[in-house]
């Protein structure tokens, strides 16, 4: 009989258990709990809770997007901040468009423009009025900005630790041009008092539930997408350009398209996370690009477990519900616990909490058949 | 050896890649011309005019000791390295000093490394399915299903470098001399008309040695075999043509006995 | 406003001494009768007359006021107080004889006092202390106005110094260039020539312009000629000062990235570890400096000027310490995963950042200028302030100095062999851990000495070491790997080239600039610049 090779399922049993749960609570039961639950009862959700959680599945999103380059292909970019910023800069512009005549000063112009004393728009924010030009700013932008930069970098084969660095310094740069008022994008206090999307108020309770459970399930349409990629053939010469790149190349393959392909749409994801970020949030400005929020994202992946299907989620969120704790009741310290964590997941969690589990699991396994 | 019919053939596959549409143009004979190639590393020279020929069919193997620029031969040849002047050609039209690695691999020229190299967290299976002669483009693989012929030839592969039991375990899990199996296993794959093996029986039993030998005695003919090798005893048992590299250029060439009796080899490299 | 109330007032004044050309007139009693009336205005046309005699007395005089020592007796004299405490005649200045009982303060109002501040201002120039008549020289040269012609000259035909010299007779020709003689004017602009002033440049530039009628400010044919070659001369003058300027700042901000870059260089080329924490090693060597200034005033203050270099061996320890620490405990065990040390290291900044702002606080720090190293040295109109100067002699001694370490000492030897082949080297007996921990140390220990000229220079807070790290990164990734030539040349090559830019495309231009380069560099030699070439191997 011929050899064939096993063939692994998308996701596991529990893995569509969990996945559909996950649809039908974030998709169904808080949305109709935030918008119906009467006050005072139980059930009732509040806007807190919701912009919260809302908050944090962007950052998932984020964390899936880290862990399929850097769990996969091996590329520890360090600009994945940057381009979520871009995703909601870009979605940002739009909204500041939306305020209309509302502003302060009551002008066609965002506040700070009319603080800056510009006449008119800026080039690069015509068209910014369209919600669909808005949208396909959020895609473009991080996503051309990520191919040119992505393809000078691979081609003079940058990898590793200098990749990182370089990535890096690139958000830098553009932390530093956001900062600036000439830029046109705000400066220090970047965009904020957004009104409205599509004319609906932003802070109506509906809006808001539209926006978690979009930001749902994008999070969930990523998670699936990114397990089929690494499924497929794709998937496997990822992981072979991590493992040994010349052997690689020595086979035919140009490792710089298939990074330059993920690293692409790992920042389109990123963006498109960014822009379902801002609304929710209410507000982006160029802190959001500094270096070490992009650091940070490596850390909610480390945290999960790189390389692993579910872990980047699980980091992503630990490590921001530990982050809301910790600013609100000992702010002080939570530099240190980020620190600390960094530390002990480097030295003592190579494969993050998922990797925990399954060490233990398969202990738990081995002891059991051996009683 | 009769498994291995199906990939005896290479014109009968479409040639894929950036170059060999037509596959190389062997109407010469040569099928690898080095022109004298020289490589400096910061004043050092790795390889000095050296000029070599290899024929279509040929099994050559290159011996020389350490530093005489048998590596930095097969950096040249597989686009690693750039030579700072001479030409290398892969048949009569292939410059290969234009193109990057990938580029020559698709051409049709494999290559063993001297450490085996293999992708140690993927099954046997997997290493060779990368390996195969296939389109290797993004947007091909994104969407590629796996047909019955392909994991047969897989299949076939992996039988005749006995790792068939072995298919679904990571490669990084295999012994030294399996995994040079294995990457030799994945050159075949590759389809290739010229292979450069670095090295290919280190660390191999002699029982495996032997049958490496006669793998690449098979091969010969259909396909072109650069092997440099320490090891004279298998040297002698494959080579009809063996290269003595001394200095980074061509010390002597010839059929085994002459090579053996050369004074300046015996002086430089076999010793007396 | 300021500004623009005092040139009025020296409006008034100088047309004063314009329409009574007094020169050789000594003070009399007539002159300064007027202080003694009631009214400010009588008062105020005293000084007038007193600015207007324009000698050492009327200086004297004029500063005795302004500091309220001018008194009226009951009899309407007008008298001083010498440092005896006698009271003396404010024009013979001898001592009266009986003294008087009594006596008022003459009153100074604002608008006198104005008057009196641009009416010393200008006297001042017949000082007899060299450092007044500088300044006085110096301040004036921004409102040359035709009146001031007289005392110019006055002064011109008095000095003797050199450098005052220099600037009186620019001021001079400035306002001879109005004259109406076209030989004064002439003359002006020869002098002018040799001056290196972008002000005179622009007033020069000025002459050439047409009014609305197409009449040239300069009428004479001749002297524009003179005046476009002299423009021309200072501009070629001009464009050298500016790029020598740049160019020290270039060679500052070079020696500043060199410190910091050359502990990266080290742990990075031997141990292949990426320390984002070396910001923060230098923010420890700037806090340990600070730490050294405050023990020097408690304890030392008598010998304060010293404390920075006390600082130096306390912040090389300081930093080693802390670094031989890290890396026993933390970096020893990520040998070989460079992607899992960036993170653990960047977790140790963020350790090391918070734990200062606990101990410090989140304020900067105040770190002080030893004596020696406060002002600076004029070159070609560049002003190089003495702290740069030191850091760049200071950067050199420490990379000689570790150049020494390497090349000549035992340590440096089973360095440089564990760069080369860790196995190799603890096959014939290296100890590589201890080499690991000492090579890091000294990484460590180098970018406290960094701190220690950062915070000569810059503020001193928590984040510090922030700022640099981006950028030393960016001199190891142009530099290469394993050569601190390749470092000396990536620092120094970046810190002149982002000068150089800076001033035509901004900070942050130059920035992305930089970034662009480093990129493109890397097309070309991925293993940096200066990095050795050869069959390196690759996975």
């Amino acid at each position: 009989m011929q050899y064939q090779p096993k063939i692994e399922p998308l996701f596991s049993k529990l893995g569509w258990v969990g996945l559909i749960g996950f649809a039908l609570l974030t998709l169904l039961v808080v949305p109709s709990l935030y918008l119906m639950a009467p006050d005072g009862s139980s059930f009732q959700i509040s806007s807190y809770t919701v912009t919260l959680v809302g908050k944090i599945m962007c950052y998932c999103i984020v964390a899936v997007a880290m862990n399929l380059i850097w769990g996969y292909a091996g590329i520890l970019s360090l600009g994945q901040g940057l381009f979520f910023a871009l995703g909601g800069y870009s979605f940002g512009m739009y909204l500041m468009r939306q305020i209309g005549r509302d502003g302060q000063y009551q002008s066609n112009l965002p506040d700070f423009m009319v603080f800056l004393d510009w006449k008119e728009y800026p080039l690069h924010w015509i068209g910014t009025d369209s919600f669909l030009w808005a949208i396909v700013l959020v895609v473009l932008v991080p996503g051309i900005l990520a191919f040119i930069f992505g393809y000078f970098a691979f081609r003079s084969r940058i990898k590793g630790v200098y990749f990182s660095i370089i990535t890096q310094a690139l958000t830098f740069a553009f932390m530093l041009l956001f900062f600036r008022n000439e830029t046109g994008f705000g400066g220090n206090n970047g965009f904020t008092d957004f009104k409205r999307i599509l004319g609906y108020s932003i802070t109506d309770p509906s809006m808001r539930a539209v926006l978690f459970g979009l930001s749902a399930f994008f999070l969930l349409f990523v998670l699936v997408l990114s397990r089929i990629l690494i499924k497929s053939k794709v998937g496997r010469i990822l992981t072979a350009v991590r493992d040994s790149e010349s052997r690689l190349m020595f086979c035919g393959y140009d490792p710089i398209r298939y990074k330059l392909f993920v690293w692409t749409l790992s920042a389109v994801i990123c963006g498109i996370a960014g822009a379902l970020y801002v609304p929710q949030v209410g507000i982006i400005n160029p802190s959001e690009m500094s270096p070490a929020n992009s650091i940070e994202i490596a850390v909610w992946v480390a945290v999960g477990g790189r390389g692993t299907i579910v872990g980047p989620i699980i980091g992503a969120a630990a490590v921001n519900g530990a982050k809301s704790f910790f600013t609100q009741a000992f702010p002080e310290y939570w530099l240190f616990f980020l620190g600390l964590l960094f530390i002990f997941v480097t030295l003592c969690l190579p494969f993050g909490i998922v990797g925990l589990l399954s060490k233990l699991k398969r202990k738990f396994i081995k002891s059991k058949t051996e009683s | 050896m009769q498994e291995i019919s199906g990939i005896k053939n290479p014109r009968s596959q479409t040639a894929i890649g950036h170059v060999a549409k037509g596959g190389v143009d062997i109407s010469h004979g040569p099928i690898l011309y080095l022109e004298d190639i020289s490589v400096s590393f910061d004043g050092f020279k790795a390889l000095n005019d050296l000029s070599l020929t290899v024929d279509a069919g040929e099994l050559r193997c290159i011996i020389g000791p350490n530093g005489a620029g048998k590596t930095t031969m097969m950096d040249v040849i597989t686009g690693k390295t750039k030579p700072d002047s001479g030409t290398v050609f892969f048949g009569q039209s292939i410059d290969l000093s234009r193109m990057n690695e990938p580029q020559i691999a698709s051409a049709g020229i494999g290559r063993k490394f001297q450490k085996p190299t293999v992708f140690e967290n993927h099954s046997v299976f997997e290493n060779l399915e990368l390996a195969m002669k296939y389109d290797k483009s993004v947007l091909k693989n994104l969407f590629s299903k796996r047909r019955q012929s392909q994991i047969k030839k897989i299949t076939e592969t992996m039988e005749m470098i006995d790792l068939v039991d072995q298919a679904d375990r990571p490669a990084g899990l295999l012994s030294h001399g399996q995994k040079q199996w294995l990457e030799i296993g994945m050159l075949l794959m590759q389809e290739p008309q010229l292979l450069l093996l670095d090295e290919p029986v280190a660390g191999m039993t002699d029982d495996e040695t032997e049958k490496t030998a006669k793998l690449f005695k098979s091969l010969a003919g259909d396909r072109s075999l650069v092997v440099v090798e320490h090891d004279m005893e298998f040297v002698a048992e494959i080579a009809s043509t063996v290269t003595v590299l001394h200095e980074g250029s061509v010390l002597a060439e010839g059929c085994m006995e002459d090579v053996h009796a050369n004074e300046r080899v015996i002086e430089v490299y076999l010793g007396r | 406003m300021f500004k623009n109330k005092r040139n009025v007032l020296l409006l008034i004044l100088s047309c004063f001494v314009l329409a009574f050309p007094v020169i050789g007139k000594a003070l009399d009693r007539a002159d300064i009768s007027g202080l003694a009336s009631d009214t400010a205005m009588e008062r105020l046309r005293a000084i007038e007359k007193i600015a207007a005699i324009g000698d050492p007395d009327a200086l004297r005089l004029l500063e005795a006021l302004q500091n309220s020592e001018v008194m009226i007796t009951d009899a309407g004299q007008i008298v001083l107080e010498n440092e005896e405490w006698d009271v003396i005649d404010a024009i013979t200045l001898e001592v009266l004889d009986p003294q008087p009982d009594m006596y008022d303060t003459v009153i100074v109002n604002n608008r006198m006092r104005s008057q009196l501040d641009s009416a010393i201002g200008v006297l001042q120039l017949l000082s007899e202390d060299r450092e007044i008549r500088l300044t006085s020289a110096k301040s004036l040269q921004d409102n040359l106005l035709p009146s001031l012609l007289s005392i110019l000259n006055k002064a011109l035909a008095k000095e003797t110094d050199q450098e005052i010299i220099r600037i009186l007779k620019e001021s001079q020709s400035v306002i001879l260039l109005n004259a109406a003689d076209k030989q004064q004017r002439m003359e002006a602009v020869n002098y002018l020539m040799s001056s290196s002033e972008r002000r005179v440049r622009e007033l020069l530039a000025a002459k050439l312009e047409r009014n609305e009628f197409g009449v040239y400010t300069e009428e004479s044919a001749e002297v524009r000629v003179a005046i476009e070659s002299a423009v021309a001369a200072i501009d070629r003058k001009l464009t050298f000062i500016d790029y020598f300027g740049r160019l020290f700042s270039g060679l500052s901000l070079g020696s500043i990235l060199l410190l910091a870059a050359m502990g990266l260089a080290i742990t990075y080329g031997l141990l292949g570890v990426i320390n984002l924490a070396h910001g923060e090693m230098m923010m420890i060597g700037a806090y340990a400096t600070y730490v050294t200034q405050q023990l020097f005033v408690s304890y030392l203050p008598n010998y304060f000027d010293l404390y920075v270099l006390a600082a130096i061996p306390i912040a090389f320890l300081c930093s080693a310490v802390i670094g031989v620490i890290l890396e026993r405990t933390v970096i020893r065990w990520l040998y070989g995963r460079p992607l899992e040390t960036l993170l653990a290291t960047w977790g140790i900044s963020l350790f090391l950042i918070q734990s200062v702002r606990q101990i410090f606080g989140a304020q900067n720090v105040e770190v002080s200028n030893p004596n020696w190293l406060s002002g600076g040295v004029e070159v070609w109109n560049v002003v190089m302030p003495f702290n740069r100067i030191a850091i760049i002699v200071f950067a050199v001694l420490v990379l000689i100095g570790i150049w020494l370490l390497i090349s000549q000492t035992r340590l440096g030897l089973f360095i440089r062999s564990v760069t080369q082949n860790r196995s190799m080297a603890a096959c014939v007996g290296v100890n590589t851990a201890k080499i690991d921990m000492l090579a890091f140390g000294l990484g460590s220990g180098i970018a406290g000495l960094a701190g220690v000229a950062l915070s000569q220079i810059g503020n001193v807070g928590p984040d510090l070491g922030q700022a640099y790290i981006i950028d030393s990164f960016m001199v190891v990734v142009l530099g290469g790997v394993g050569q601190l030539a390749g470092t000396v040349y990536a620092a120094l090559g970046l810190g002149a080239f982002s000068k150089l830019i800076e001033p035509g495309v901004g900070a942050v231009l130059t920035k992305i600039i930089i970034l662009v380069f480093i990129i493109a560099v890397i097309q070309k030699r991925p293993q940096g610049l200066f990095a050795l070439k050869g069959r390196f191997v690759e996975d």
